[in-house]
């Protein structure tokens, strides 16, 4: 065997270039990172804070944005109990910097060759690698039949409600369905519940078309969904899936 | 270390000025769960647990011959390369050295193999010498699916990818075989207080 020493991922520092609300707990932080090496759609870096005296605290985000797109976008959703993303969603202004490394991670990632279908599960902000696929997938003019169901607790919690309603308007091969698990408003006509295995049945492609599923969310919405979808007769080897705990942040 | 920065207006919250916490990390209460993909449910009585490769006979238990192995009760610290530490966690399992006893082999590394074809690899003298186990319990209850059960590795001093769930096997090899994790940027080592997280670390 070749002993290959790979490149450490460095620390590096990013700027904040706008700041963009997309929900009532959840920000866009748009950030300039120079020397970007590029991504691929579904990793996520590492985010290092540092207070005046060395005190340190890092977690990861996944990154939004498309390898296309020219800055990197990270959607962190605001943890009231939280270290790091209370201060990265009310502190943070235009023209601070960011301690990042990245991007990370190998397995839950989509490009445009990989194919599809592509079923895309999340729960709240576990919207956000998945937007980076349909953001990859919208930039690159590929036309992969792509269904996402997405839940969110209320209408006002959707991320990316307007993007996503326009990007499923282009009529390309992608469809958007919502499910809002605790308030609905009046006339609302999609799904009023948690994803469960009915719902997966009506809205996911069947089996025997395959398709490569990405579930991110909350656990026991990633639990639920990857259960069921196995139970409908998917391949677990095509089910992948990405957690986060209800503490952390 | 970008030198001489510092996040304007960030003062943190001190929760990792505790000497056990390894760099980076911080205290979780919680235990969250990871995988890379939906949890498996083998039976019991389909379940077994084999010693295979390098050796001059495989072992292989059911899961009745492996409870009937000798156990031990372990607490130790937990670090998830995610940043999540959790202090003074409470297992029950059965060592690998209890596994291996009696096992001849010229293996200097050894590949944990599981349902869901996850793997992650290991030099031998990790998980010998009393620093890894097979675990079934988990504070005194049966280990659940998504945290491994039935059976994990747990192997406490290295990040926590490197206790595989649902682990099956053993595999003894003489050269090193990158794991799941480890073919996807992430260390080859793992060893939290020298923050081994990704390649290169």
């Amino acid at each position: 065997m070749v002993a290959v020493r790979p490149r450490r991922i460095n620390w590096r520092l990013a700027e904040v270039v706008d700041v963009v609300p997309e929900t009532p707990r959840t920000k866009s932080l748009l950030l300039e990172v120079p020397g970007w090496e590029g991504h691929r759609a579904g990793q996520h870096v590492d985010v290092r804070l540092t207070a005046p005296d060395g005190y340190t605290a890092q977690r990861s985000y996944s990154i939004a944005s498309a390898p296309e797109d020219g800055q990197l976008a990270l959607t962190v959703d605001r943890l009231d109990e939280g270290e790091v993303s209370p201060y990265l969603t009310d502190e943070l202004m235009v023209g601070d910097r960011v301690e990042l490394r990245g991007p990370i991670g190998g397995y839950f990632v989509w490009e445009t060759k990989d194919g599809g279908p592509l079923l895309l599960v999340a729960g709240g902000s576990g919207v956000v690698p998945l937007m980076a696929m349909i953001r990859h997938r919208a930039a690159s003019g590929s036309d992969v039949p792509t269904r996402l169901l997405l839940s969110s607790r209320s209408f006002d919690e959707i991320i990316y409600h307007e993007e996503l309603e326009s990007l499923a308007a282009r009529d390309d091969g992608l469809k958007v369905v919502h499910t809002l698990t605790r308030s609905r408003p009046e006339g609302w006509v999609c799904y009023g519940r948690r994803i469960d295995a009915e719902m997966l049945g009506e809205v996911a492609w069947s089996p025997e078309e395959s398709p490569l599923v990405f579930v991110c969310g909350p656990t026991p919405l990633v639990e639920a969904a990857a259960s069921a979808l196995v139970s409908l007769g998917h391949e677990p080897a095509r089910v992948k899936t990405e957690r986060f705990g209800a503490t952390g942040g | 270390m970008v030198e001489g920065f510092f996040s304007r207006g960030f003062r943190g919250r001190r929760r990792n000025q505790d000497p056990a916490l390894p760099p980076g990390q911080y205290l979780e209460d919680g235990f969250p769960v990871l995988s890379a993909g939906p949890t498996p449910h083998t039976p019991l009585e389909e379940w077994d647990f084999s010693v295979v490769g390098e050796v001059d006979e495989p072992k292989r238990w059911s899961w009745e011959e492996f409870r009937a192995l000798p156990s031990e009760e372990i607490t130790r610290d937990i670090h998830c390369v995610t940043k999540w530490s959790k202090f003074g966690t409470r297992w029950e399992g059965v060592s690998v050295d209890t596994l291996l006893d009696g096992v001849e082999t010229s293996a200097e590394y050894v590949t944990a193999y599981c349902d869901g074809d996850y793997t992650t690899n290991l030099p031998l003298e990790e998980v010998t010498g009393g620093k890894a186990w097979v675990a079934f319990a988990y504070d005194g209850e049966p280990l659940e699916p998504e945290h491994g059960g039935p059976a994990r590795l747990l192997v406490p001093h290295l990040y926590f990818w490197k206790s595989a769930k649902w682990v099956r096997g053993l595999q003894l090899t003489a050269y090193d075989i990158p794991g799941f994790w480890e073919s996807l940027g992430y260390h080859n080592f793992g060893d939290p207080w020298r923050e081994q997280r990704y390649w290169g670390d």
